[in-house]
């Protein structure tokens, strides 16, 4: 990792205070993203409040917060996501891997940093197309049917769906079609994987197949979950950020966060006093 | 039961009744005409009348095939205006404009829809049919293509609009442009509403009358080229039906069934390509 993804960095930048015996020397700990300083308005209202924070190189970051927090804001703008929307603004720097994402060009950024949905949100169109979409708009050379199988086996659906890859991605369960979601932000090899609420509309079985997978995903991808499940998030994740009215109230290590938080206000909220 | 009671459940079967009442008129009407039509249009049809040009005053027989093709040419000509403009302006409106002009387009695009038949020839025909001092197929399908325009164009603009928008940033998060994700996912997802769209359209305008009479004009041979006067349907029939001759009124209503034939089907499939399901992801 280049040095200048680590800039001077405000003290929370990186995830302060790990747990007793589970410190982690703090320059081993590579940077993906760094946020700092951002702030984000929709139309006058602003719903972000100088956030900083640093996606870890290779773990799961989770953000948790009551809704209407900004978390699900926040994962957006990390691919630009927000300009889909008219009237907002985004103030401070977001940089991946040094680089000022608001630089560059928005198609390339979000090759490299993919998104999945709250809701699966397959195209109308076959398991195949679905996962090849992203290959064939980039114009990439690859052989597709490579591709396709290598991002399945990613997203653990390839034996599920092996036999019928030219059906209809409707005709799959909820869960697969989230899973098929997953395979087809894999299939243009992205850096980051930004996940908002992927379970929220899963059966606990599903729920635990996507949990499963994203642990097995460390391996090739840096991710970013949001979560109202601060269960999942205490399962997965190895980073946890805890956002309340558009600020990060504390970022630390997941144990440490859910065990011993610092701040009252993360306590009341993991503890379930308010959320 | 008290007597307020039973003046207002009297009351409450009363209301229900001419609801009712109300409902079933208005199937009945289209029924009525069906009937009426299928009665006098089905005693005079035969193939005379789909393979013959029209007989000379006096003599009985003869058919209208001359205004069957003149309808296939005028609503061709229709469809190369109305269908690129219509779709593509819907286009534009429902993915790439700002509210303002969105609104102006709209509104202008629904005034365009209510400006009167009859109107709408005039315009061809001081557009088209003076400057060349001749009424043509060309000016009749100009006329008819004018009206598809709007017709198309909202219809098209609401299927684009019901298309998720969850579709949309799925194709965006994975690095589509604008362009890309409408021609890639958009458009694909819209297709059967875009196809319902543009034949509703096209069944809207195949009975239209009053901007032929002086565009299209009428003719009783065939029309060769697009640079003459054609006949066509439902000018056939307001001249057959206005002549005191008994055999051309036969014809007029034979004409007028074949013409709701094909409307009906048109619907109809319409209503099964629809039907056959909007691409729409589970919910």
């Amino acid at each position: 990792m280049q040095a200048s993804a680590r800039p001077s960095v405000p003290l929370n930048l990186t995830p302060n205070a790990p747990a007793p015996g589970n410190r982690e020397p703090q320059a081993a700990l590579a940077m993906r993203m760094n946020i700092s300083k951002v702030n984000f308005f929709y139309g006058p209202k602003q719903v972000l409040f100088d956030v900083n924070l640093g996606i870890a190189s290779g773990k799961i970051t989770s953000l948790i917060g009551p809704s209407g927090c900004g978390k699900s804001t926040l994962l957006r703008t990390l691919n630009r996501m927000h300009e889909t929307i008219n009237n907002t603004r985004l103030d401070g720097e977001i940089l991946i891997d040094g680089q000022n994402i608001l630089a560059e060009d928005v198609t390339a950024l979000r090759r490299r940093v993919g998104m999945v949905f709250q809701r699966a949100n397959p195209f109308p169109k076959s398991i195949f197309d679905n996962v090849a979409y992203g290959l064939r708009i980039n114009g990439s050379k690859i052989p597709l049917g490579e591709a396709v199988e290598k991002s399945l086996r990613n997203a653990a659906l390839w034996d599920e769906v092996k036999d019928h890859l030219h059906k209809s991605a409707y005709e799959l369960s909820g869960g697969q079609q989230q899973r098929l979601c997953i395979a087809r932000a894999l299939a243009v090899e992205p850096e980051v994987l930004l996940l908002d609420e992927p379970c929220s509309a899963l059966d606990p079985i599903s729920t635990a197949k996507i949990e499963e997978l994203l642990v097995q995903l460390k391996q090739i991808c840096t991710i970013v979950i949001v979560t109202h499940n601060m269960q999942q998030a205490a399962r997965v994740s190895d980073f946890t950020a805890f956002l309340l009215a558009g600020q990060v109230i504390e970022f630390s290590t997941t144990p440490h966060l859910f065990t011993t938080p610092s701040d009252p206000r993360t306590e009341a909220y993991i503890t379930g006093r308010f959320g | 039961m008290s007597l307020r009671l039973r003046w207002r459940k009297q009351l409450s079967n009363f209301m229900l009744a001419m609801t009712g009442l109300c409902a079933l008129v208005t199937v009945g009407v289209l029924f009525f005409i069906l009937g009426y039509l299928v009665y006098h249009g089905g005693t005079s049809i035969n193939w005379d009348f789909f393979v013959k040009l029209p007989a000379p005053v006096g003599e009985t027989g003869g058919g209208m095939a001359n205004a069957i093709v003149g309808s296939a040419k005028l609503l061709f000509l229709a469809s190369l205006l109305g269908v690129p403009i219509g779709v593509l302006g819907a286009i534009y409106l429902a993915e790439f404009s700002s509210p303002t002009p969105a609104f102006v387009i709209r509104y202008a695009a629904d005034l365009l829809n209510g400006v009167p038949s009859i109107v709408i020839g005039i315009f061809a025909f001081s557009l088209v049919v003076l400057p060349f001092k001749q009424f043509s197929t060309l000016a009749g399908g100009f006329a008819l293509g004018l009206m598809m325009i709007p017709i198309t164009l909202r219809s098209t603009e609401e299927f684009l609009r019901a298309v998720p928008r969850a579709l949309r940033e799925a194709a965006m998060a994975l690095g589509a442009s604008k362009w890309k994700t409408v021609a890639t996912v958009v458009i694909p997802a819209a297709y059967r509403g875009i196809l319902t769209a543009i034949l509703l359209a096209f069944a809207r305008v195949a009975g239209e009358t009053a901007p032929l009479l002086f565009t299209a004009l009428g003719n009783l041979f065939w029309s060769p080229g697009w640079r003459q006067p054609t006949a066509s349907l439902p000018v056939m029939i307001f001249n057959y039906a206005m002549s005191p001759y008994e055999d051309w009124h036969r014809q007029a209503w034979a004409a007028g069934l074949v013409l709701l034939g094909l409307i009906l089907v048109i619907n109809i499939v319409a209503r099964s390509i629809l039907a056959r399901g909007m691409a729409a992801p589970r919910t």
